[in-house]
């Protein structure tokens, strides 16, 4: 049975029960993010390793991570920041070092702007980092090719955007998602755009084994009530996609059907 | 070490640029925009064009700040959520060959002048380093003699390791000037026109290497060919027409963001402060224009970073922190040495600071600011960027002491010979 249609999600040697991923940014501060972490229910959650102190120093002006609950959730540090593989390369082995997972959400946008992945530099980073044994999940465009290619390379998942980080926007790249779908043998994670719960429900209906929100809880004015929404989307999309749904037509079927001739 | 990036030179600089836009024209049209113009503007959410944004800054969107602060508040949390990058400025040197009439480092006022050495330099940043700074912006008058590109190499190399992020503020380089002071740890430059209008300019700037416009014009893209991830400009509002002022910087950040595509743009609407010498400012920006030229920005290049300084008062500051404002320095000295200077339980100046750039508005310290911050309900962020993205701490490569341009340099009294290997 694939993890697609196990009731967990299974991503590396791990197995998580939510489906829901969440990311540790723009928050309002550390306390506000400690509990919207907790109401998601997530059990993967991702936190920028350019806002954390590396060293050792116990930095009270750089302590994100005293905030993320080891025993609640496996932290993944992202590489965000980073403007090319190299430095991906550089700061996921610096996670390491100082004693974070060996997993890794690779994030190479080297445009601050829209925070596009770089899809050349993320193949690289990727290549390099699982030889190295990381658990690689690179975030990229909904690229169906690339996703291949990324999955050739041992990425554990792959994580196509929906539409431009930080934007709510939605799955603006849903054609796009459908085909990564159809053609993974990893799981899915729409990361990236994703503004509503309606939007996680819609990603989960597809056949996405997972999602990824940050932005639309971190600057909702209540984040905890608003994660507590979104997990129950996600729940909500994942049962009807396991379920099934009926296709949608606009158009009514034919009471004499064209092949009557055939009889019974 | 950190490989520099190589840009491509820019097809077409903005100093180029620059020669065919109207400001004259566009600033007409600024203040002769109709309320109709203004509601077609916030009723699609941005300002598509320059045209649109300096329909913004006219009296005709003046009874619709409110809408326009709403509209920069929502652009500015999807961008940056909601946090406040933090950042302190130390002043290595108020050495200057510049005449800039306004500026209190100017070549001809009488202030006692200083150049930090690397040892008193380590000293104010562990000063700083106390408060929660991790990002810092070094700033120092342009003197070859004294503030040589390896002193500031030295320095960036000494501190570099207790503080992620380091800006620069300087005079004026060549990108092959700029190559080092990357390689050194450096992430961001900063460089303000002070004037766009270049009448003004070649007035208020009337001896030293400052007074060539179009060369400070396109200091920020020589920086980004020498591989600078952020870039900031600015312009010093009170010198000219602030509409004026406001369009040319709104045009510079849209071909900055276009060109240096990787890199990312922020830009500082200083207002004049007191300072010494007898400047009198030309136009002042009255507050409501100052808010409303922020949110108009906010509209028309949406992802640029804006930083707000101690040159504002605390309560204009507590106020704009929801309203588009990124990034804030606070408990600042302008003074080389200043912070050595401080009270030490309250972070604030004891004394006068003789030797300072120009006087703060908001001399609350560093936690009381971010006190402030968080009250408004924003995290105040101090560390946001990490060397390791720059230096690969598997190699240990020993660090190399940069030599100083002994040739330029007549004397290196200022220096503390003991610390230069």
């Amino acid at each position: 049975m694939t993890s697609r249609t196990s009731q967990t999600l299974k991503i590396g040697d791990r197995e998580f029960d939510s489906r829901l991923l969440v990311g540790t940014g723009k928050f309002s501060s550390n306390e506000s993010m400690k509990e919207a972490l907790r109401a998601s229910g997530s059990g993967l959650v991702t936190v920028a390793l350019k806002r954390a102190n590396l060293d050792s120093s116990n930095d009270p002006f750089a302590n994100i991570l005293d905030f993320l609950e080891p025993d609640r959730y496996l932290i993944l540090p992202n590489t965000a920041g980073a403007m090319n593989a190299e430095e991906a390369v550089r700061i996921a082995r610096l996670a390491v070092a100082a004693g974070l997972p060996n997993w890794v959400k690779l994030e190479i946008h080297p445009d601050p702007n829209y925070l596009l992945p770089d899809p050349i530099e993320t193949l690289k980073a990727t290549e390099t980092l699982v030889a190295e044994g990381f658990t690689v999940l690179p975030y990229m465009n909904a690229d169906p090719v690339l996703a291949q290619r990324l999955q050739d390379a041992g990425a554990a998942t792959v994580m196509p955007l929906g539409s431009p980080i930080g934007s709510n926007q939605g799955l603006d790249t849903k054609s796009q998602i459908e085909i990564i779908i159809e053609q993974a043998s990893v799981p899915v994670v729409v990361d990236a755009g994703i503004g509503a719960p309606s939007h996680a429900a819609e990603a989960m209906e597809l056949g996405a084994d997972a999602v990824l929100i940050n932005t639309a809880i971190a600057i909702a004015s209540e984040p905890s009530a608003i994660a507590r929404a979104f997990a129950k989307a996600v729940e909500a999309g994942r049962e009807a996609f396991e379920i099934g749904l009926g296709s949608a037509s606009k158009k009514a079927e034919a009471s004499s059907p064209l092949t009557a001739f055939l009889g019974t | 070490m950190h490989q520099t990036i190589d840009h491509p030179p820019m097809k077409l600089s903005f100093s180029k640029k620059f020669e065919a836009i109207d400001l004259q024209d566009l600033s007409e049209a600024s203040v002769q925009a109709t309320p109709s113009d203004v509601k077609r503007i916030l009723n699609t959410g941005k300002a598509n064009s320059l045209e649109d944004f300096a329909s913004l800054l006219s009296p005709a969107a003046e009874p619709y700040l409110e809408t326009m602060c709403r509209l920069s508040q929502a652009a500015t949390l999807k961008h940056f959520g909601k946090t406040m990058r933090m950042f302190a400025p130390l002043y290595l040197s108020n050495e200057c060959v510049n005449v800039c009439r306004y500026c209190g480092f100017s070549r001809h006022n009488n202030i006692p002048r200083i150049t930090l050495s690397l040892d008193e330099v380590e000293r104010e940043a562990g000063l700083l380093h106390r408060q929660g700074f991790r990002s810092i912006l070094l700033v120092a008058g342009e003197h070859p003699k004294y503030v040589s590109n390896g002193y500031v190499e030295s320095v960036v190399r000494r501190l570099c390791e207790s503080f992620p992020s380091i800006a620069l503020e300087l005079g004026p380089l060549e990108a092959s000037g700029y190559a080092p002071l990357v390689n050194a740890g450096c992430e961001a430059l900063i460089v303000y026109q002070e004037t766009y209008d270049e009448n003004t300019y070649h007035s208020l700037h009337t001896t030293g290497p400052k007074k060539h416009f179009n060369w400070r014009m396109d200091t920020a893209e020589r920086a980004y060919q020498a591989g600078f991830r952020r870039l900031g400009i600015g312009a010093l509002f009170g010198l000219h027409d602030w509409r004026k002022e406001a369009i040319a910087l709104a045009s510079h950040a849209q071909h900055l963001t276009r060109n240096c595509w990787k890199a990312q743009v922020s830009l500082s609407l200083p207002r004049m402060r007191p300072a010494a010498g007898e400047f009198e400012q030309v136009e002042f920006l009255p507050d409501h224009q100052f808010v409303q030229l922020i949110a108009a920005l906010r509209l028309f290049v949406p992802k640029a970073g804006i930083t707000l300084s101690t040159r504002e008062p605390a309560t204009l500051r507590d106020g704009l922190i929801a309203l588009g404002i990124t990034s804030m320095s606070a408990g600042s000295s302008t003074e080389p040495g200043g912070y050595s200077a401080f009270d030490e339980t309250s972070f604030t100046p004891k004394d006068e600071q003789p030797g300072e750039q120009f006087h703060i508005a908001d001399e609350r310290p560093p936690a009381v600011v971010a006190k402030a911050i968080a009250k408004a309900g924003y995290e105040p962020v101090w560390k946001d960027f990490d060397q390791s993205l720059l230096a690969d701490p598997t190699v240990s490569e020993p660090m190399q002491s940069p030599e100083y341009q002994i040739g330029k340099i007549e004397s290196l009294e200022s220096l503390d010979p003991v610390s230069i290997k």
